[in-house]
């Protein structure tokens, strides 16, 4: 394991009262909602960024925003670290414990509360699957539009806590613009109602800024989400290109012709050869760079949009095109490219970068980014949003081996700096966590993040709440 | 009230913000003073506008972003976009007519307030088309959030908070939003006769059609005809706007009016026509009428807007529409505010929130133009409010 990311100095005070502090957290929850035993505690130690893990104090499973309240308030009031947790599927440590902390899992308040078709907006339960969402109101033709890769297992608190995006962002915008209102427990136990049904709230954006916050400005319980008219049909169609460069400079054409297609997905090589022998979608394995472009619509607005699109593709010496004949395979093609990360998984440990830079950049840091990671003489697969300029370069390593897992993690900030410095930023969508936090500094300036901070200790004055997570140990305000 | 600030650029901004914390001379913070008379009577004496911060400062039709400082005139904005083909989807609304103003509208202006129009429905509003932003906080710092890319998670999110916030969190100095492109097509079905239940169960079957409309208003029949001629069909008018390719849009305009065209009368409007009616319903045009009736701006749950409409209606003289599928009403009162009363019934059909947006001086020194927030949500904007601006300097009072 990679020892480059420091984690908060536990409190030698909480750890002293660990036994009171499981008895009386027993006292507040149910029994069985209590995990205190370290057989127990061992799945919870960490999310999907595996480089790193702690076992917590405590893991506390409430059924009800009461509970939440309950658990809180009595950690607020002990000082005790509380980090929230939905599915830990999180990619950059976002819900990787600390020693000292209670963890507050969401899992278990997974009801969706109530569906209202005529003002297309549903209340879920935070720990309701992303996917949940959409399969509830699916016969009744909507869905929920942000969808990111791990919609199957994560959660809607999740997706919140991590402002989450996915292949179909492009269109439709990423969670924060598809959230009407949550209900929010404050460190001290507070429960608060930000937004609702409407489309807007009276006061400032609050609901604008805990989406995103990363669990540092309180547990989100219950949300209230807008369900969208599912469109008459959808059509993914994959473009085969010679060059990664002539798929980039294909993509921004299209994109500055006034075509938005409702996703736009990249896929260099190794990516292509990765999910291929996963999926079996019928990729092209000829080709250096894959774009699965969809188009929705009705059958007339599809086959306009295509030609468009078929036409600059042509211009940027496309060899392959083929649409989907059937759902099933356009269900196929999908497949393939949400499994990336996991049929990554199968071949190599690896992690998984999110910077975003400006369309015009995509071409240059995909270069620079293959330099990058052979120059630590590792490997990379390229498998992104590209509509949106969204890059998840996969290092491959092996995380058995500290040195190699050390070469990827530098390669990685090297990666990112490089994002930043051509006019982009960290993540786009996996969030800051542990594992871009010591790089803040290079997209923020100290005065930045010090505004930051103090908004941040408006929620939350005594920082229990995450607190190893996105603002760098250092320079911190005095506790 | 002293001679206005006029500061040309950002570093000025945060000189006359530093002396004015360490002086605590409050500050009434502007753009082009087009939206002015938004929000609660501010306790300052001391104007500053940003309206010589202007210019465009970076313009990339391809990469749909445009960077501009906040004083930067509308009509430059968007006589911009539209060389390029381009637009801000979240149509801002322009406030002149209704407020009685005169000047140039900003950009600043348009995010500080958060305005939006028709097509916030399904485009979203200007919030989600902020992506990054400079301001000067009240201690004079020059502070940046977000960015210039479209996807973006990293740390705060201060341009959410700062949007929105009437200039009472920071002075924003320039802005990068997404600029999205022209639909090529655009056209407008308009149904007759509906009643105000009527018309809010319709406009939530066309949003649930896979048809795509961008706008859907109800145009009681004491306004409609100021949008909509007697050449048409009498009574109230549902609006329904289609964009996009032209194709698509005819064959989603066939789908929509066959959707409605057996219960009642229903017409198509051509391009030109569509562009019209919705300006004209973002700006209200039936209460841009000079007066100072108390104009209303209330935001609740679509299918709940007619229910409150219905109520108001047997107890006071109101006029009233609808845009956002019911769930944005415009309401102008006849006589008095009645602000009590509103936001009562407001809560008891189950909540959403009500904006006085004009009014008579004594009017608006009598009724809180923003919705009381509940006790909770009240102490944690005073306690951020403190932490970007301590010395309480930036348009003291504006939100209560």
């Amino acid at each position: 394991m990679p020892e480059t990311i420091a984690f908060q100095e536990p409190k030698r005070s909480v750890l002293a009262r660990r036994d009171a502090i499981v008895e009386d957290l027993a006292d507040l929850l149910p029994p069985g909602c209590l995990i205190s035993e370290k057989r127990g505690l061992v799945p919870f130690e960490t999310d999907a960024f595996i480089a790193y893990r702690q076992v917590p104090l405590a893991v506390a499973l409430p059924e009800t925003t009461a509970q939440v309240a309950a658990v809180l308030k009595y950690c607020s009031r002990y000082g005790i670290p509380v980090v929230p947790r939905g599915a830990g599927t999180s990619l950059s440590g976002g819900a990787i414990p600390q020693a000292d902390a209670v963890v507050i899992g969401l899992s278990k308040m997974s009801r969706i509360l109530d569906i209202d078709l005529a003002n297309r907006a549903a209340i879920v339960q935070a720990g309701v699957t992303n996917i949940n969402i959409s399969e509830a109101v699916s016969a009744n033709g909507f869905f929920y539009a942000p969808d990111p890769s791990s919609q199957l297992a994560c959660t809607i608190g999740g997706n919140i806590g991590m402002n989450s995006g996915g292949a179909h962002c492009l269109k439709y915008g990423v969670t924060t613009n598809n959230l009407l209102g949550v209900k929010l427990v404050l460190f001290d136990g507070t429960v608060i109602d930000l937004g609702g049904k409407a489309l807007d709230a009276a006061g400032y954006d609050l609901l604008g800024l805990v989406c995103g916050s990363e669990g540092q400005l309180g547990i989100v319980t219950e949300a209230t989400v807008r369900l969208i008219a599912r469109p008459e049909g959808a059509r993914p169609v994959l473009f085969g290109f010679p060059s990664s460069e002539e798929a980039g400079a294909c993509v921004a054409e299209v994109i500055g012709s006034g075509i938005i297609p409702v996703a736009i997905e990249f896929m260099d090589k190794p990516a292509i050869a990765i999910c291929e022998a996963f999926a079996q979608a019928g990729y092209p394995m000829d080709v250096e760079a894959l774009l699965i472009v969809e188009v929705e619509g009705s059958e007339a607005e599809m086959e306009a949009m295509l030609a468009s699109i078929i036409e600059i593709a042509g211009r940027h010496g496309v060899s392959t095109i083929r649409e989907s004949q059937s759902a099933t395979e356009a269900a196929l093609i999908w497949k393939g490219r949400k499994s990336a990360f996991g049929a990554t998984g199968r071949i190599a440990d690896y992690i998984c970068m999110d910077g975003t830079v400006p369309l015009s950049q995509l071409s240059h840091v995909l270069k620079r980014t293959g330099e990058i990671v052979a120059g630590y003489g590792l490997r990379v697969a390229n498998v992104f949003h590209a509509g949106d300029g969204n890059m998840h370069p996969l290092i491959l390593y092996n995380i058995n081996d500290p040195e190699d897992a050390a070469r990827a993690e530098a390669a990685g900030n090297d990666i990112l700096r490089l994002c930043v410095d051509a006019g982009g930023c960290l993540t786009g969508e996996h969030g800051v966590g542990i594992e871009k936090r010591d790089l803040m500094l290079h997209q923020f300036s100290q005065i930045d993040l010090n505004q930051q901070m103090a908004v941040r200790a408006a929620f939350d004055p005594h920082w229990i709440m995450n607190p190893s997570k996105v603002f760098p140990l250092e320079g911190r305000p005095a506790a | 009230m002293s001679s206005p600030f006029e500061p040309e650029t950002e570093a000025e901004i945060a000189d006359i913000v530093r002396a004015a914390a360490e002086a605590g001379t409050a500050l009434a913070i502007m753009g082009g003073a087009t939206r002015s008379g938004f929000g609660n009577r501010v306790a300052a004496q001391q104007p500053l506008t940003t309206r010589n911060l202007s210019g465009i400062t970076s313009y990339n039709p391809a990469e749909m972003t445009m960077s501009a400082k906040a004083g930067t005139p509308m009509a430059e904005i968007e006589a911009a976009l539209l060389e390029n083909r381009q637009m801000l989807a979240f149509e801002p609304i322009d406030h002149r007519g209704i407020m009685g103003t005169s000047g140039e509208p900003t950009i600043g202006g348009v995010f500080a307030a958060n305005v939006s129009g028709p097509r916030r429905l399904t485009a979203g509003a200007a919030r989600d088309h902020l992506l990054g932003i400079r301001f000067v906080n009240g201690m004079g710092e020059v502070i940046r959030s977000g960015g210039r890319v479209m996807k973006n998670v990293t740390g705060l999110d201060l341009v959410k908070l700062l949007c929105g916030s009437h200039g009472t969190l920071g002075i924003l100095t320039e802005v990068t939003f997404k600029v999205l492109p022209l639909p090529p097509a655009s056209a407008t079905v308009v149904v007759f006769g509906f009643d105000d239940a009527q018309a809010a169960g319709a406009m939530a079957h066309a949003l649930a059609l896979p048809v795509e409309v961008s706008g859907a208003a109800h145009l009681t029949e004491s306004v409609r005809y100021r949008f909509i001629g007697s050449s048409h069909p009498e009574g109230a008018a549902t609006v329904l706007r289609l964009e996009g390719l032209a194709a698509s849009v005819s064959v989603r305009a066939e789908k929509l009016r066959s959707a409605f065209s057996a219960v009642a009368p229903v017409a198509l409007l051509d391009r030109k026509a569509t562009e019209t009616l919705w300006r004209d319903i973002r700006d209200v045009k039936p209460y841009a009428d000079g007066t100072q009736k108390p104009l209303w701006r209330v935001s609740v749950t679509p299918t709940m807007g007619h229910q409150l409409v219905a109520a108001l209606r047997l107890a006071a003289g109101v006029d009233a529409f609808y845009d956002w599928q019911g769930g944005l009403v415009w309401l102008r009162m006849e006589a008095d505010a009645e602000g009590d009363m509103l936001r009562r019934y407001i809560k008891g059909l189950g909540g959403g929130h009500a904006t006085l947006i004009r009014a008579s001086d004594a009017v608006r020194a009598a009724t809180p133009a923003f919705e009381p927030e509940a006790p909770g949500i009240a102490s944690l904007s005073a306690r951020i409010k403190e932490k970007l601006d301590p010395k309480g300097i930036f348009n003291p009072g504006k939100m209560g």
